[in-house]
């Protein structure tokens, strides 16, 4: 079983449209959303949820008032300012969103006024598809902790893919470079970067890169709205070649992609056009590479 | 007044729409680029440098010689980034939160600290506008006490423009928390409506006042007006899909360099705003 995380850097590349026309194309294999922040594959593969359950991880602090002494320690203790002073009612107070749950102020609170209890961040779905598995999950609103979510969703698809016997797991990974994207690859077998052709879209491939170079991952590669900028395709082109990065092909901008959006389906589901048949060319070369 | 501009979603033109406040704006301003992960505000600004700096964080390093091996501190650490390993404490270093609790709970005095550098801080000038971004250093996970401490630049100017990192978990609300009000760019898609969706919830549970921008306007689906208009949220401005604004933006020419009338736009976006909280 092979898996493949397809990630973008800068976000908005097109890489969850993309994604899920590999989901469709693929045949045997289980998809996960490790985009937790911004989970929309489920609106184009249109999932029914089988199982579920909560995602507990780390804690957070909050003051019980009746035992406070308003003695101000934890206020000044806690690095990250989320505990603060309410002239109104003359008590301390923390912030659900700012508190990073590390338990100083629990440790030293001189009245054991702080309660640190276990934090509900989010939850995670089994639902199957028209084209087989997928395993996906909501982050709650303001939560922390979207890396170790990320890792718990890898963790189920694969124990799925396992029972199923499929032979790809592909991931819709989070944009950026840091904690998620890095718990989306850390273990996988390739790594899939969707981009643009604009200074930024570079700039961030050549970050992706470095990042994937770390965890000594193959990177393919490809561009899409190639022609809003044939130059710096070219570019990117180079690039890729340059440090060993496997070039799949590049997208046309086609305003398909967006209309089959709309309709809730994947490019390659929804019309013949010029962006879907790139799309499907891009997977025969992925996955006459990675199998 | 700062002004966070945000998005559920990534790509959509939070970017754009930061520099184009910015340039806009007829007066002093400064614009913050807190995607840390990816800070590409810079390439549209044509700035010059002043001056770049690493930042840091403290991280526990523990001295052999006080140390007893209590194991207090590992038990302490939240986020697993102390471990007891036969004769040794283990430090993880870019696990640790920095909060700070393994040196107060250590009873033998134990407790050091010394740099983790996870990034760098760049500021620049040009004409009214000071700029400052950060950028993570590639393989660091932690973002939160990079955007904070590049926050630190935004004080006291008549407006500060804050790039925020897409998302809506703990880097978009350290960018966002604190702002006057956050602009959340969109575009007319289902991955639009329901990121911005998200985003909004998000910035309402700050009980922060919030508008959006309704980017690449044209696709023909109303989700995200209906979802507005719904919610009460005003959208405050449509930018028209154009492919010529692609083009230019990605060979680093904003948005007021294909259309100039976008100049007035912003200025209305941002008095409308002011006058809004003076209210
Ligand atoms: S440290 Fe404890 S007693 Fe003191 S203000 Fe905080 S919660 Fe109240
Ligand atoms: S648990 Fe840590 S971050 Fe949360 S309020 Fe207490 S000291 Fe602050
Ligand atoms: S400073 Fe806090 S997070 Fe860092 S190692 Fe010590 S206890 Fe753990
Ligand atoms: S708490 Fe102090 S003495 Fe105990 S193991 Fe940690 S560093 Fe060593």
């Amino acid at each position: 079983m092979k898996e493949l995380v397809v990630i973008s850097g800068k976000g908005g590349t097109g890489k969850t449209s993309i994604t899920a026309s590999f989901a469709v194309l693929s045949k045997n294999s289980v998809v996960a959303d490790c985009d937790v922040d911004a989970a929309d594959l489920f609106l184009v593969l249109n999932p029914k949820m089988i199982t579920s359950g909560k995602f507990i991880s780390g804690k957070k602090a909050s003051i019980i008032s009746e035992k406070c002494l308003s003695c101000g320690k934890c206020f000044y203790l806690c690095k990250f300012d989320a505990v603060s002073y309410d002239d109104l009612t003359g008590k301390y107070v923390i912030c659900d969103t700012a508190c990073e749950g590390c338990g100083v102020c629990a440790a030293f609170c001189p009245a054991g006024a702080i309660s640190f209890t276990e934090r509900e961040c989010g939850e995670w779905f089994i639902s199957k598809t028209s084209h087989g598995t997928m395993v996906h999950a909501r982050l709650k609103i303001g939560a922390e902790n979207s890396g170790k979510l990320v890792s718990l969703v890898r963790k189920i698809a694969r124990e799925e893919g396992v029972k199923e016997k499929a032979e790809k797991i592909i991931v819709d990974g989070p944009p950026g470079i840091g904690c998620p994207v890095i718990a989306s690859v850390t273990g996988s077998d390739a790594v899939f970067a969707v981009t643009e052709p604009s200074l930024s879209g570079k700039h961030d491939l050549e970050r992706v890169s470095e990042l994937v170079g770390h965890f000594n991952l193959p990177l393919f590669a490809c561009v899409n709205k190639w022609d809003v900028n044939p130059e710096i395709t070219l570019e990117i082109e180079k690039f890729c070649v340059k440090k060993g990065i496997f070039f799949c092909g590049k997208i046309p901008y086609d305003k398909n992609v967006t209309k089959a959006q709309i309709e809730g389906k994947s490019v390659v589901e929804y019309d013949e056009s010029p962006a879907a048949r790139e799309i499907s060319k891009i997977w025969g070369n992925l996955c006459g590479k990675i199998l | 007044m700062t002004v966070a501009v945000a998005s559920g979603k990534g790509g959509t033109g939070k970017t754009t729409v930061a520099v184009a406040l910015v340039l806009s704006y007829d007066r002093n301003s400064v614009l913050l680029d807190c995607d840390v992960e990816e800070p590409n505000a810079g390439f549209f600004l044509r700035s010059k440098s002043i001056k770049k700096e690493e930042f840091s964080v403290p991280v526990p390093v523990i001295d052999a010689a006080k140390c007893n091996l209590c194991g207090r501190c590992a038990d302490f650490c939240s986020f697993n980034a102390l471990a007891l390993a036969g004769s040794k404490i283990l430090v993880f270093r870019d696990l640790c939160h920095s909060c700070g609790g393994c040196s107060l709970i250590c009873p033998q005095n134990a407790v050091m600290e010394e740099k983790n550098i996870i990034g760098e801080i760049h500021s620049a000038e040009s004409d009214k506008i000071f700029f400052v971004e950060g950028t993570l250093k590639i393989g660091k996970a932690m973002s939160p006490p990079l955007i904070r401490e590049v926050k630190k630049y935004g004080k006291g100017e008549n407006l500060t423009v804050i790039d925020c990192p897409p998302g809506n978990s703990c880097p978009m609300i350290t960018a966002v928390r604190g702002a006057d009000y956050v602009v959340l760019v969109t575009e007319p898609t289902p991955f639009g409506r329901h990121d911005l969706s998200l985003a909004a919830e998000t910035v309402s549970e700050m009980k922060i006042p919030l508008g959006v921008i309704l980017n690449r306007y044209g696709s023909g689906y109303k989700g995200v007006e209906e979802f507005c208009e719904k919610r009460g949220i005003e959208i405050i401005l449509k930018i028209d899909e154009d492919i010529k604004i692609a083009q230019a933006q990605s060979e680093g020419k904003t948005i007021l360099d294909v259309c100039p009338e976008m100049k007035d736009k912003m200025c209305g976006i941002v008095d409308k705003i002011q006058k809004g909280l003076t209210k």
